[in-house]
Formats: structure tokens, sequence, C-alpha cells
């Protein structure tokens, strides 16, 4: 009851939002190919539905394959850099290069050399989406406390130990950060993979409406791919809130510093 | 039980210059005794609960526990720190039984073991209580049930009263004398309250900083058990006023 409450100003604000927007779309008379209703976007989207739906679950396919790759290689990542200087000072340098490569720029390039199929649109999510992950993951594992540390090494816990049981889970909390972010950006990546080479999607669906001026259907799916974006991070929440229901309250309240 | 013979200690600062912290330092404490150190801040004296600890390595001398050279952490030593550093994320028994369940040692008894101990601080029914649902002092507490639980031979304790507030200290301090007497196990206890060195311990090791050293060693000639009372003593009196003599006495000779 308190959380719906708690939810009830995100609703009135944009079902305002929309309200405000139908009214100046009619009132102005803006013609539609510039900015449809969204009255109109709801029924140019229902009415092509099982087209939109087919799109919506390649785009979904996509969004979470690379997000699994980002978890599945950002953690051990993660974890590789925080455990040794050296394995640091060698492969950070090399993550920033990723980031300052433009993936918009990568994605044509990865299409050509490995083929018009599902694993460059994956590659290009994952390329998105991984480095907010591990940058945090990186910064959890090494905010432990020193007296934690300490802790550890009286009661003789050998390197290893010290990881997993110590370092790992206090990391929680900013691995959960990292993965929020990671999965909104895993739905850009897979939108900028299907702007560039895709014949499914909804980045293709924007793409091939708006060559034919069917901005409704256009502007459906980038509300489909909004709502994709908040389902995704929500069930993050929601598995951070069952799972490790210490963390989601310490999120707020930062680790004490000392 | 421990034989410090003539310990020292020197770091190497960032800008590569050695920074001496501990020079000649030799002293022993029995089998179930209480010691307390006491001194200024810059003394060494948590650095020298460190070696005990066998967490940092001695530059010089030896460090001994039952007759044993003291080169790593040992199961017969549990530390409490400062801070409680409890771990966030495991509630309260969880967090007393980890020393044990990291080194293997849990025992079928073990979390009944755990239980009782919690009781006899005070803590019953907050087993199931994550970290941050309780107050500092109950926090402290904690820290101090999941060194007991190790059942170590020597405690060594680094100012753990030292983030509380003034009433929960004193509240702290005679319940670790209750903890303490029914145990037979030594303490060493860094402080740098002399009422609190005083009210505690069967000897109280005075230090003085650059590079910390011992300055004297004061026997405390009061009956136990100990309790606030005893503060108007002769000798509880005479026991304080020694060791402010030497802490700010040296201080007004370094000032002169």
């Amino acid at each position: 009851m308190n959380r719906v409450r708690a939810a009830l100003p995100a609703w009135i604000a944009v079902t305002g939002l929309f309200v405000v927007w139908e009214a100046v779309v009619r009132g102005f008379g803006i013609r539609e190919f510039l900015l449809p209703a969204p009255s109109v976007i709801f029924t140019a989207t229902i009415s092509a539905w099982p087209n939109v739906l087919s799109h919506t679950l390649a785009t979904l396919v996509t969004v979470l394959l690379g997000f699994a790759a980002s978890v599945a290689i950002s953690l051990p990542l993660a974890m590789l850099i925080a455990s040794s200087r050296a394995i640091s000072a060698a492969i950070y340098p090399l993550l920033v290069v990723t980031q300052s490569i433009p993936k918009v720029a990568l994605a044509p390039i990865l299409i050509v050399a490995l083929g018009a199929n599902e694993l460059p649109r994956v590659i290009v999510t994952f390329l998105v989406a991984f480095f907010p992950l591990v940058v945090s993951s990186v910064a959890g594992l090494l905010a432990t406390p020193p007296e934690l540390i300490e802790l550890g090494r009286a009661c003789r816990a050998g390197r290893v130990q010290e990881l997993l049981r110590i370092r790992l889970p206090f990391a929680v909390p900013f691995v959960f950060g990292g993965l929020k972010v990671a999965a909104a950006l895993s739905v850009v990546g897979a939108v900028v993979a299907e702007f560039v080479g895709a014949d499914a999607g909804l980045g293709y669906l924007i793409q091939t409406s708006m060559a034919f001026f069917r901005t409704p259907l256009a502007y459906g799916a980038v509300v489909i791919l909004a709502l994709m974006g908040i389902l995704i991070f929500q069930a993050v929440s929601l598995i951070e809130r069952i799972v490790f229901p210490w963390s989601s309250g310490s999120e707020h309240s930062a680790p004490p510093a000392a | 039980m421990i034989h410090l013979a003539g310990v020292g200690k020197t770091f190497r600062g960032r800008d590569g210059a050695a920074v001496e912290a501990l020079r000649n330092v030799s002293f022993d404490v029995a089998e179930g005794e209480f010691v307390a150190i006491v001194g200024a801040s810059g003394c060494g004296k948590s650095t020298l609960l460190r070696l005990v600890a066998g967490l940092a390595p001695a530059s010089s001398g030896t460090v001994r526990l039952g007759g044993q050279e003291v080169t790593g952490p040992r199961a017969e030593t549990a530390m409490v720190f400062q801070a409680a550093t409890l771990l966030p994320w495991a509630d309260v028994l969880r967090n007393v039984t980890f020393p044990l369940r990291l080194m293997g040692r849990m025992a079928r008894d073990t979390e009944d073991k755990a239980r009782a101990l919690l009781a006899t601080a005070g803590l019953a029914g907050f087993e199931g209580k994550l970290p941050r649902e309780l107050s500092g002092g109950m926090q402290q507490r904690v820290a101090i049930c999941r060194a007991l639980l190790q059942e170590p031979r020597l405690l060594l304790m680094d100012e753990p009263f030292g983030a509380l507030d003034a009433l929960t200290r004193e509240e702290m301090s005679l319940e670790l004398l209750r903890l303490w007497a029914a145990r037979r196990m030594g303490v060493l206890f860094v402080t740098h309250s002399i009422p609190e060195a005083v009210l505690l311990a069967d000897r109280v090791v005075v230090m003085s900083p650059r590079p910390g050293h011992i300055v004297d060693v004061v026997p405390v000639d009061l009956p136990r058990p100990r309790s606030f009372d005893q503060e108007g003593t002769d000798e509880f009196q005479r026991c304080a006023r020694r060791i402010r003599g030497h802490i700010f006495g040296e201080r007004a000779a370094r000032a002169a």
C-alpha cells in the first residue's frame, strides 16, 4: 500500500504529460507525421500488433543476451582487476579504449566481419552495457573497509576466501548499482545495433516506419523500448530486494568510509 | 604467556623515509592477566597490538606467544577493533560465528554457544538482526562476542570503546570485566583513557611517542570485582596520577 502511494506522484506526472501532449497536438492541429497524438500512437501500434510484437521479441532477445554477456564477463573481469594492481594497470587502459570508440561507428564494421546475424548485435549491446558494470564492481571490491580485510587476515583467510567471503558480498550493492545502469544501456545498445544492421527488432521498425512517414508506429516502438528498459531495471531491483535485502537499503546511505 | 623482547618496528613512509614507530619494547602478559596499554596518540600502541596479533612483522626483537614466535595470525588470539567491523550482509548470529566458519572450526554446539554468549552480553533476541539495525554499543558488543566465541587465550582490544559515547563506554567496561572474569584468558587492551585503563587492568603499560617506547609499567592493586566506586580510592588516584604524570610530564618537558 505504501509503495503504491509512493509511486503515485510519478503516475500523475506521466499521465499529465500525455494529457498535455494530446491537448497540444489537437489544439494546434499539429500534423501526424511531425508529432502524432498519444491516442494516434496507441491505435497505430495496436493495429499493427502482431508485427510489433515480433519486433519487440527480437529486440528483447538481443537486449537479454547482451545484458547476460555483460554480467558474465564484467564480474570475473572486475574480480581480476581488483585482485592485482598489475592486472588492473594492464586492463584498465584497454577498457577505457573500448569506451572511447563510438559504438555506432563500430557496429557496421562488426556486421561486415561477423555477418548479419544476432552475434554482432549482442556484441554491440555488450560493448555499450558492460563498462559501468565493471567500474562499479571494481569500486565495490576495493571499497571494502580495511578493518574488514584485517579481520579476515586475523582469521587466517587466504586471498580467495577474502575475495569470496568478504570483498564480493561487500561489493553487492555496488554491483547492483552497475547492473541497473547496464540494464538501461543494454536497450540502447540493442537499438544502436539494429539501426545499423538488422531485419527485425524495434530499432529496425523505427527506421522502416520513418522511411514511409509512419511516424505514429515509430513513436509506438519508442514507447515500447522505454517500457522494456523500465521493466528490466525494475526486475534487477526486485532481484536485489529479494536475494540481498540488506543491500537495497544500504544504497542510499552509502557504505561508511571508515 | 606473551613475551615481547626488544621489539622494534620501522615503517617506510610514502616519501621513502623510514619512520620508527616502536623501539625496544619489552614486557610480558601472564596467563589470564588483564594488561592495558595507555599513551598519547601516535605512540605506537596500535602497532604494538598488530605485531602481537601477527598482522604485521616486527622489524627487530621477538614476540612470543606460549613459547612460540608469532609469525602470522594465530588461532589463540582474537582481536576487537575500534570500529565494530561487522559484516553488513550477515545477521548478528552469523557475524558472531563468522571467524569460526572462516577457519573451518564450526562444531555442532557452536551456534548454541554463540546464542548463550549473546544472551550474557544482553543481546538475546537480536540474533536475527542486521548490524545496521543495532546501536553503536550493541554493535561493539557483537564484535566482542565474535572475539570471545573463538575462545582465545589472548584477547587483543584496540580502543574497543573509543567510538562509543561516555555512558555506553562505562557500561561496556564493566560488562567486559564480567565476561573476562568468567574465562581464563589474557587481555591486552589499548586505550587512551587513563581511568578506563586503571579500572580494567591488573597492570598498565604507559607508552610515549617518537619513537614509541615504554616509560613505565604501573601495577593496579585494587580488589576485584572492580566498580566505579573504586575511582575514589587512594590506590586508584595514585595509579591515575602516576600515569598522568608520565604522559603529561613528558609533554610539558618537551614544550619547555
